[in-house]
């Protein structure tokens, strides 16, 4: 399996598309850390003061949206680019026989093709974040505390594991379709099905299920805002960026991004409004992280029974 | 005493769903001789090569391959028995001898054995210029010795060849098939032989099976098949074409 993992390692490394993408993802994010550091820097010389100010790098948007809103959504394509083709087109091109026909086990392939792609998206994300911090750093000139770096850190994992996801799905598409280009179709679907399309249908299955027919009733509000927000968890994309603005942002104290209160019970929030400390946020995030660790094992479990169990006929 | 056969098949069976690709199949190979495995499309040729290597359960049966059982000790057999699949590929983007660095590495070959086994395989298949060249620039012959190259990297005791010689111009074939017939004689490598063209299975191979249906419908050498059934003189000139004709006239 060292030897495919190997493989697997300089095939990501050397191919153009891992490359060009890495490039891409890179001059997005120097782009937003630039507009928003620059942000930042302007707040603090009017005199802003945040314990947490160094997390802001990750979390406010510059033109269009923050860097963790844009690892949410594009995050997803590293993934699927780099598992599409992974066992199809081996398949095409007669090299999944010739790997077969030596001395190697079966699940040895779909570990390391796993197992690579997991070590080069790891690269890329820790790099990505290295390289945001620092230059962070040089420009807003804030050295980020230990828990910070903590928070980081969770965030960094949390991450991979999403990507992993992602991985994982397109490699199992890769073993059930046997044409790459329809994989890759089948991948990008599900993307967009899920970044796009399970917002939109969330509200809908919530207007059946919990109607508002008073909008002044909070009951029924808060029942349908709680039916939406469990629709939309069915997404690892809503299931990731909520995890991760919890995480990167300490004043967030619930994942509900809708909590109902009225003006007297505003005021008194205000008054309390401290930010949570580590241990307190991991107990909020630990549930997401656990629930996409999950997902990511689903799918990698099930490339690996449906490539085991293959006819080797078909193959 | 004749000594133990290095592949032996008893009663195979496959079964795909309520087809059966293998039934009742049994074969004997003895060491170092070339066995050509003919038969229709379908007639369950690749699926008894499978089972030899352990790629496919068989339904029943026993299959001994150097007295190794495939379905319990697959890599074992892998390790000792080369198999050229008829679709067989290599990675596009790297050289020859890069392919078969891989190959090698996945044999667990040591690097400095490696090497030397490399470039004597090249050698031996006559690529040692073209080596350094991508895979994609090799011609359809360069492809198919490069496949040859490959088997020979973990000196095989047994080499299982499907349809080596498919599209490949006169003069590829000639020199493939006497490779093939050099190799096993010289290292008394046991061959097994599919193919259709049975014009060079007759000029390399010391016997032959005829499969159709899941069944060995006929084996023995050319001479002994050109005698069943016909008069001895007549038959001993028979061409396996005619013989192989023969058998399918009827189907």
């Amino acid at each position: 399996m060292r030897t495919i993992l190997r493989k697997e390692l300089a095939d990501h490394l050397n191919s153009t598309r891992v490359v060009i993408l890495f490039c891409l993802i890179l001059c997005v994010s120097l782009l937003i850390t630039n507009t928003v550091s620059l942000n930042i820097r302007s707040a603090i010389d009017r005199g802003a003061k945040d314990p947490h100010l160094f997390l802001l790098l990750f979390t406010t948007s510059g033109h269009f949206f923050s860097l963790v809103q844009f690892i949410a959504f594009f995050g997803p394509l590293i993934g699927i680019i780099m598992g599409f083709d992974a066992i199809n087109r081996e398949r095409n091109e007669g090299t999944l026989s010739l790997i077969l026909s030596q001395p190697v086990h079966r699940d040895a392939i779909v570990n390391g093709k796993f197992l690579g792609g997991m070590a080069v998206i790891a690269t890329m994300v820790l790099s990505i974040l290295l390289l945001i911090s620092g230059l962070g750093m040089v420009v807003i000139g804030v050295i980020p505390t230990a828990e910070q770096v903590l928070r980081l850190l969770i965030y960094a994992v949390l991450s991979i594991l999403y990507l992993g996801f992602w991985l994982g799905l397109a490699i199992l598409f890769s073993i059930l379709l046997r044409s790459v280009g329809t994989s890759a179709l089948a991948a990008i679907a599900f993307w967009i099905v899920f970044s796009f399309f399970v917002s939109l249908g969330s509200n809908l299955i919530a207007g059946v299920l919990a109607p508002v027919e008073n909008s002044r009733d909070a009951e029924q509000v808060g029942r349908n805002a709680r039916v939406a927000a469990m629709v939309n968890r069915a997404s690892p994309v809503s299931l990731y960026s909520e995890a991760a603005s919890m995480l990167m942002d300490p004043y967030r104290k619930t994942t509900k991004s809708f909590v109902l209160v009225g003006p007297m019970e505003g005021m008194s929030m205000m008054r309390f409004n401290n930010p949570l400390d580590v241990p307190q946020s991991m107990l909020v995030v630990a549930p997401y992280l656990i629930t996409i660790l999950a997902l990511t094992s689903i799918c990698f479990a099930a490339s690996y029974l449906v490539f085991m169990r293959q006819e080797i006929r078909s193959l | 005493m004749p000594a133990a056969p290095v592949i032996e098949i008893r009663d195979l069976v496959k079964n795909y769903g309520p087809k059966k690709a293998v039934d009742l199949l049994s074969l004997r190979l003895q060491k170092g001789e070339i066995y050509g495995f003919l038969g229709p499309n379908g007639a369950g040729k690749t699926t008894t090569i499978l089972a030899l290597l352990g790629l496919t359960e068989p339904t029943a049966g026993q299959i001994s391959v150097l007295g190794l059982d495939p379905t319990r000790q697959p890599l074992e057999v892998k390790r000792r028995v080369s198999y050229l699949p008829e679709n067989m590929g290599f990675y596009r983007d790297l050289t020859g001898r890069e392919n078969l660095r891989y190959v090698a590495r996945l044999n667990g070959l040591e690097k400095r054995e490696a090497e030397t086994r490399i470039q004597e395989a090249l050698r031996r298949v006559g690529l040692q210029e073209e080596g350094d060249k991508l895979f994609q620039a090799y011609s359809r012959g360069m492809r198919q010795r490069l496949g040859l190259a490959a088997l020979l990297l973990k000196n095989p005791e047994v080499m299982i060849l499907d349809e080596p010689t498919l599209g490949l111009d006169p003069q590829g074939i000639a020199s493939i098939l006497k490779l093939i017939r050099s190799l096993s004689k010289e290292q008394a490598i046991t061959v097994l032989l599919c193919s259709h063209q049975l014009q060079q299975v007759q000029e390399i191979c010391d016997r032959v099976g005829i499969m159709n249906q899941g069944r060995l419908v006929a084996q023995g050498t050319i001479q002994e098949l050109g005698g069943q059934g016909l008069e001895s003189e007549e038959g001993k000139r028979m061409g396996l074409q005619e013989i192989y004709m023969r058998y399918f006239r009827e189907g």
